[in-house]
């Protein structure tokens, strides 16, 4: 029973979905309060049965009810119970539904948390935001059905793909969708912003938190994302510029850009069509991003051409929603004019040059992930755009962003001087300049990649210290004074300088294990001892061991430094039967500076093991700048300003009530 | 999810990636190998490079690079062999041609434009100095405050 009452339910949603598309705003229009009424209902209800249908499937998949196609196709019953469940979303129907429900849970936020927001802009919020759950659900009912059943019931399942049987992959789409989806949000506000012709200070302060919220979340799906592939592909890499991964980070990009261009709305209501317009694009990409991975166009082009339903249905809804909100955009963004002045040397200038670096970052990847879809369909040759391309390319932008961003973040509103702005921060730039020439004299004749990650990162991290420490007038004012003020400093500030610290954390992380790794491959016998970078390893043994669902060979290692024991390493080769699969686990001593990193290869000839070693300095730092920054998102996201008070739009109770 | 087709390409043989037997004993040429390994794709693969990839091909190519080396090419001539056999598809940094100039302009195109929109944006924003109010209007004035 439990897919047909999924099935159901995921109709009726459907259903749902388009009254809540169409009424609301029709009502907003004709300000006929009874038909915005619908939304708030609607939205919860649509949230409720897509919850119910999702709930049923995860039931399907936990009691391994293999009479559904999804389940018999993605699940087996000696699966432990944690990849039961995140194999409800290892495939694609099931992970387009969590999509549905992140969609349908953020229209019902809106409808319990809505309450200050204008009766029409609410309405037409949660019309828009419908328009993408009908969109979406048509999809997965006439493309998708994540509910189908068998009639030849498989005695066991077929499994899920072994690498994704893990928990740091496990957690990674959910937290890709809240972001991905999350734009949607921000997407909703600024259509209903266009079609009710009005962009102002109060608006920048709803959309905000939806985009910071949607921004922390594809923040740490994108790092889980990269650790997984750091721990479990084998060799250590941790970005690819795989156009999967650029599909999530071309939405990251223009996010973090639209982030600070809304802080500028609602500071000094200015820029507010562009603002919008990055709203549009960011969702936009998100949308696009949904697409690459969907349709598998980027992968072959002829693949896509034989199985087109599902591509040209994505291409089908990207190409209204996109095309629509453009549109929309063209024909009311003349009406977001605003009077507010501010002088090149400004904050509003540096947000500008912030936003300017990272929409073309952004155009950078998105040129490089369908080049080669261009170049076969234009000029019919068959090229690939890979790492190099985009390491050339893409790199020179987020530097000539992290040397512009701690001056930019201490320029003030309206107007400011360089010399004034730039006072707290020369003693951080000449702190960040002599550390870097003493790496680059220190390891004669490496790559110019460290010593300049090194100088970026502390000139961000320090000059994050700095931007606080000159708020509370630290040095100017009594101590007392110093303190009162750092304690009553806004959360959005702390967030700010968190995040800007983050950055460069992660910018440091990236360039110690580019320019510092340290490899060894080679043959090993049982009892060898050998030197790698500073360490010596022993291998001591390989032991057979059995997995729940799976065979395993593992290795045993003994890592020293300067003679005593550092940490014994337990790397494995495993075989999963069921889907005929090998894998390599590495083994992985974890340190803040440095990774040793170990993986056991195949048995040789003569008796010993293909082994190889890395050494991989500092390469946390990487996820832990991500982390950070994602904290820096959530203190700015506490901010008192998004709870009390919230954003009273001076004139709109009044008009409101009068409409 | 994100990663699964890479994945599926990461496990297409039981090997792994470069292998002890296939390094060259002089460390120079191995790391000018390794150098140009990263460069080259593993052509089953998605977007992976014949370095850190386990396919079959990745490794004949990953032999083919060394030998090149060996037989003294440089850099460059070991990978225009490959190319002249493989295709410019085995090339992950595309070639700074004519036909890819969209590609490889787009970037620092875009950053001229943009900027220039911004500046023209920022200089319209400008404050227009403020003139001093005329005899008249400080004579209004004063007829307001003191009203």
């Amino acid at each position: 029973m439990t897919a047909e009452i999924g099935h159901f339910a995921i109709l009726l949603a459907f259903a749902i979905a388009i009254v809540q598309a169409i009424v609301p705003l029709v009502g907003a229009q004709k300000r006929w309060s009874n038909w915005m009424d619908v939304a708030q209902p609607a939205a919860i209800a649509q949230f409720a049965l897509v919850a119910i249908a999702f709930a049923m499937l995860t039931v399907a998949f936990v009691v391994s009810d293999f009479s559904v196609l999804l389940v018999a196709l993605n699940s087996h019953s000696a699966k432990p119970m944690l990849y039961k469940v995140t194999g409800v979303w290892g495939n694609h129907e099931g992970s387009m539904l969590l999509w549905i429900l992140i969609l349908a849970f953020y229209g019902a936020l809106v409808a319990w948390f809505g309450n200050n927001l204008p009766a029409t802009l609410k309405a037409r919020v949660l019309s828009v935001q419908s328009m993408i759950s009908v969109a979406f659900l048509a999809f997965l009912i006439f493309t998708s059905n994540p509910f189908e059943r068998l009639i030849d019931i498989p005695a066991d399942g077929n499994d899920l793909n072994p690498l994704l049987q893990d928990p740091g992959l496990a957690f990674h789409p959910p937290f890709l969708y809240l972001g991905y989806v999350g734009l949607s949000m921000s997407f909703s506000f600024a259509v209903a912003a266009l079609i009710e012709g009005r962009v102002d200070a109060a608006w920048a302060r709803w959309v905000r938190p939806w985009t910071l919220l949607a921004w922390i979340n594809l923040t740490i799906g994108i790092a889980l994302g990269s650790w997984w592939a750091y721990y479990e592909l084998g060799w250590g890499g941790w970005w690819f510029w795989d156009p999967v991964e650029n599909a999530s980070f071309m939405p990251w990009l223009i996010a973090a850009a639209l982030l600070h261009s809304a802080i500028v709305v609602e500071k000094r209501d200015t820029l507010k069509s562009w603002t919008v317009l990055l709203a549009i694009l960011a969702f936009s990409f998100s949308l696009i991003g949904t697409f690459i991975v969907r349709s598998g166009v980027i992968t072959s082009v002829h693949a896509f051409a034989n199985d087109p339903e599902r591509g040209v249905f994505i291409l089908g809804i990207l190409t209204v929603a996109i095309g629509g909100s453009l549109t929309l955009y063209a024909a009311r963004a003349g009406r977001l004019a605003s009077p507010a002045v501010f002088s090149p040397v400004s904050r509003e200038s540096a947000l500008v040059l912030n936003n300017l670096l990272l929409v073309v970052a952004t155009a950078v990847v998105f040129f490089g992930t369908i080049w080669p879809l261009v170049a076969e369909l234009v000029m019919g040759k068959k090229l690939s755009v890979g790492a190099p391309f985009f390491e050339l390319a893409f790199t020179p932008f987020m530097i000539v962003l992290a040397m512009v961003l701690p001056l930019g973040a201490m320029l003030p509103w309206k107007r400011g001087k360089l010399a004034k702005a730039a006072q707290p921060l020369w003693g951080v730039l000449a702190l960040s300049v002599a550390l870097g020439a003493l790496v680059w004299v220190l390891q004669t004749g490496g790559r110019m990649m460290a010593p300049v990650g090194i100088i970026l990162a502390t000139w961000l991290v320090l000059g994050a210290v700095a931007d606080v420490l000159s708020r509370a007038r630290f040095g100017k004012a009594p101590l007392t004074e110093v303190l009162r003020r750092v304690r009553n400093m806004p959360r959005a500030d702390w967030g700010k300088a968190t995040a800007h610290a983050g950055l460069g954390l992660t910018i440091f992380g990236i360039a110690a294990i580019t320019a510092w790794e340290v490899e060894d491959i080679r043959v090993a016998q049982i009892g060898d001892r050998y030197a790698v970078g500073g360490y010596e390893f022993r291998f001591d043994a390989v032991r057979s061991l059995p997995g729940k669902n799976y065979s395993a060979d593992q290795g045993v290692f003994t890592a020293f430094k300067n003679g005593s024991e550092v940490a014994e390493m337990f790397p494995e080769k495993r075989f999963y039967p069921v889907q005929r699969m090998p894998t390599t686990e590495a083994a992985i001593d974890i340190g803040l500076t440095r990774d040793l990193y170990l993986v056991l290869g195949d048995k040789q000839p003569d008796g010993g093991y293909a082994v190889r070693v890395y050494i991989k300095p500092f390469s946390n730092w990487i996820w832990i700048g991500s982390i950070v920054m994602a904290l820096g998102g959530v203190l700015s996201l506490t901010d008192r300003r998004y709870r009390v008070g919230v954003a009273k739009r001076k004139q709109s109770v009044a008009t409101v009530a009068a409409e | 999810m994100l990663k699964y087709i890479l994945v599926v390409c990461l496990l297409a043989g039981p090997a792994f990636a470069v292998e002890p037997d296939e390094l060259l004993d002089d460390p120079v040429m191995e790391a000018r190998a390794r150098h140009i390994s990263k460069d080259l794709r593993c052509l089953v693969c998605r977007n992976e490079n014949i370095d850190s990839s386990n396919a079959g091909i990745a490794r004949d190519l990953r032999l083919l690079v060394r030998e090149r080396l060996v037989a003294g090419d440089s850099n460059q001539d070991a990978i225009g062999f490959i190319v002249d056999r493989y295709g410019e598809f085995v090339l992950l940094r595309p070639a700074r041609s004519l036909s890819n100039l969209i590609l490889w302009a787009s970037g620092p195109v875009l950053f001229l434009i943009g900027g220039a929109a911004a500046l023209v944006y920022i200089r319209r924003r400008r404050p227009v100095h403020q003139q001093s109010l005329s005899e008249q209007e400080k004579q209004r004035l004063q007829e307001i405050m003191d009203s």
